[in-house]
């Protein structure tokens, strides 16, 4: 099995799909020529040519709404968003039209669109092209969001929401694009949205997280064993809607359970992972639901102490770890 | 003066990682804050890498062409400068922390969770008792369960209490008789048990015995390479008698007929291999059980070894780790015996005696060397089995323990 990084699973089951299937095409800023200013895109124009790799006008309500016309009629368009902070002139055609679409028309249209999203910071990257979005689609009903943390999940997952016949964001996390690198196999392979995937084992304290923060959270796990903190980490992969049986499955092995993301804590995914496990799970709970995420002020500040101080990283992870341990 | 370090810049969005092409400055050289001293090549940008201070370079840390993550330190240099953000504010951040989580950790020793009251009312557990663990001295999950196992351990403490208390009426009774120059041990206890079990074997099963003697130098060679970095890595011993499990366990796999038990109409052979291990103490024999050791590594096996014999010298064997042995491995060898005839461990079909590893003259292309050599006895329950299996499976018993060398054995 090769090894290969999280960027190069994206562009590695763009690939697959695309050859796969003629009705997949993609389309965004820069995707073309440039195969993406990451390089996500990158070989597929030489591939399959301007028809099923077109650049788009810096227009992102075009690029959703162009998207989502032609997945109605068919056709299974993978829209790029440059930036996720980019996303929010598309909110509109993605939440009122996209989420809506089957439900409005009972059942005779559908529209399956996937939109991927470069997002997250840790990369000195400042307002525009740090921040996290999934919160603000995290309650309309229609949509899926799925959020890997490894290159073996994103390819399995991208597959997956190019496959399915509902509109999918796929957010990923431009830090792991070249950071976090893990085997990959050749071969075709779907992985189920909707589930989430424990990484780690444990008995001591439950962490749930997505993204990057998983890789924090398993790196922390694996030092904490050494003090004799045994820790189980669950990745959610898919954050809306969430897998309610996992969580609450995790939730209660331990009684103690830390949920870490990296956007804004307030209203956040983890959120919802909180309220959920306070319904279900409360006489098995042995400690406060503990969360981690960066403090309630615009995502986030270019000067790098600044920007440290925001990030959740994997110090602040291995402290709250300790600490709800020691609880 | 103080020693800084540079460390490897973030250039640029997404990269990781650096390549140094090279060195603009050496050591002893000095340099002004911001004045280039490095070219780097990421897989975005060529770039130079500024200095973040006035100083004079100490000492070049990463090579031309060596690639570092980002935050590496690249070189470090002498400076009067200090680096950002003061020490001050820290401690006194940490100082108003800790009074404040002290005021909120005091609470904590009555507060209970859920999940504790919940296991208290399962197990009928008086929480007064439980000791807590928890921050400010709190009941934890953990404390409760902990307490739970305790208490089945308890009754094993008194059992184990009794024991002692046998031992001290023994040695009375010896002071006693010894006067009239004969000595009366009462049986009782453990050593009756042992007692019924010997008679209760040797009436039922016709023994047969059989000897074969292995060639492991090699093996010797092997323990003795990493004996010393195995104790300090793991912390805890490998023994001889791990590798020999380990070849009875795979020699087991190959002839399931001595993994077996006679039961009047029919043999029974066993699926699971779970290898009883004897373990002597100074007035009594236990036989803890390695559970499915085919399945374990060498180093899984020493571990076993070590903690169930920790534990019988202890007295803290709890019933699990005694149940459900389907053969014996007897480590005779431990008490310097080289030949011996065991009597096998009821309703077992054999025992295995590893005797003791000798340095013997042996002759090999005709001529004599010097090699270490160990017997392997073998009892048998004759009604199960005959001595061609037998021979074929001490044969490789044997095979197995001659291939275990330094090139191909994993312990692992």
């Amino acid at each position: 099995m090769a090894v290969i990084s999280y960027i190069d699973a994206v562009t590695a089951a763009l690939h697959e799909e695309m050859e796969r299937d003629e009705n997949v095409f993609v389309l965004g800023e820069d995707v073309g020529i440039k195969g993406g200013v990451f390089k996500a895109t990158k070989g597929l124009y030489e591939r399959f040519g301007e028809d099923r790799v077109i650049d788009t006008p810096l227009t992102e309500s075009a690029i959703a709404g162009v998207a989502i016309g032609a997945a109605m009629y068919g056709l299974r368009p993978v829209a790029e968003m440059q930036f996720a902070d980019f996303i929010l002139p598309a909110v509109n055609q993605i939440i009122a039209e996209a989420a809506r679409i089957r439900y409005r028309s009972n059942n005779d249209w559908s529209c399956p669109l996937v939109i991927r999203a470069p997002y997250g910071g840790g990369v000195h990257g400042g307002l525009y092209h740090s921040q996290s979005v999934e919160a603000i689609f995290a309650n309309q009903p229609g949509l899926k969001i799925v959020m890997p943390s490894t290159p073996y999940d994103v390819k399995g997952l991208l597959k997956a929401a190019i496959r399915d016949d509902d509109p999918v964001l796929f957010f990923e996390h431009k830090r792991a694009y070249r950071l976090i690198k893990g085997e990959v196999p050749d071969d075709d392979y779907v992985l189920p949205i909707g589930k989430a995937d424990l990484k780690r084992d444990g008995d001591d304290i439950t962490v749930i997280t997505y993204g990057l923060c998983v890789h924090y959270a398993l790196n922390a796990a694996e030092k904490l064993e050494k003090e004799g903190i045994s820790a189980c980490v669950l990745d959610l992969r898919t954050v809306y809607p969430l897998d309610h049986e996992a969580i609450i499955e995790v939730a209660t092995k331990t009684g103690k359970v830390l949920l870490i993301t990296e956007d804004n804590k307030e209203g956040s995914v983890i959120s919802e992972v909180a309220a959920l496990i306070a319904e279900h799970c409360l006489f098995d709970l042995d400690a406060p639901i503990m969360r981690l995420a960066a403090p309630d002020v615009p995502a986030m500040p270019f000067a790098p102490p600044l920007e440290n101080f925001f990030m959740v990283n994997e110090e602040k992870v291995e402290k709250a770890m300790r600490e709800l341990a020691e609880f | 003066m103080a020693i800084q370090e540079l460390r490897m810049p973030k250039l640029g969005e997404s990269v990781t990682e650096g390549t140094i092409t090279k060195w603009l400055v050496s050591p002893g050289d000095f340099v002004n804050k911001y004045e280039p001293v490095a070219e780097v090549l990421t897989d975005k940008v060529t770039a130079e890498i500024p200095s973040a201070y006035r100083g004079i370079i100490k000492e070049i840390v990463a090579k031309e062409g060596e690639t570092l993550p980002v935050d590496a330190v690249i070189c470090t240099l002498e400076t009067e400068e200090e680096p950002a953000g003061g020490k001050m504010e820290k401690e006194t951040d940490k100082i108003r922390r800790k009074t404040a989580e002290d005021n909120k950790t005091k609470l904590l020793k009555q507060r209970y969770s859920p999940a504790v009251l919940k296991l208290a009312e399962q197990h009928n557990i008086d929480l007064k008792k439980v000791k807590g663990t928890g921050r400010g001295g709190r009941i934890t999950r953990k404390d409760v369960l902990k307490f739970i196992e305790s208490n089945k351990t308890s009754i094993d403490e008194v059992r184990v209490i009794g024991q002692e208390q046998h031992k001290m009426e023994q040695k009375t009774i010896h002071t006693v008789s010894a006067d009239s120059g004969m000595v009366e041990i009462p049986v009782t206890g453990i050593r009756k048990t042992i007692a019924e079990n010997m008679v209760r074997s040797k009436r039922e099963i016709p023994h047969a015995w059989m000897t074969v003697e292995a060639d492991v130098t090699d093996l010797v060679r092997l323990r003795d390479a990493i004996k010393e970095k195995f104790k300090a890595k793991e912390g805890y011993p490998i023994t001889y008698f791990a590798f020999f499990v380990k070849a009875v366990a795979q020699g087991l796999k190959e002839f399931p007929e001595l993994n077996a038990t006679w039961e009047e109409d029919k043999i029974v052979c066993k699926k699971d291999i779970h290898l009883s291990i004897a373990v002597a103490t100074e007035d009594a024999l236990f036989v803890p059980v390695i559970k499915h050791a085919d399945e374990k590594s060498i180093k899984g096996i020493a571990r076993d070894i070590y903690e169930l014999a920790k534990k019988a010298r202890t007295g803290t064997l709890e019933p699990e780790n005694v149940r459900g042995g389907t053969f014996t491995v007897n480590n005779t060898g431990a008490f310097g015996s080289i030949q011996s005839m065991g009597i096998i461990n009821y309703p077992q079909a054999a025992i295995l005696q590893v005797e003791k590893i000798v340095k013997r003259p042996v002759i090999i292309n005709n001529s004599i060397a010097i090699r270490d050599m160990v017997n392997l006895c073998l009892s048998i329950d004759h009604r199960v089995l005959d001595g061609l299996i037998a021979g074929r499976f001490l044969t490789r018993v044997k095979e197995i323990l001659e291939n275990m060398n330094e090139e191909q054995t994993n312990i692992y």
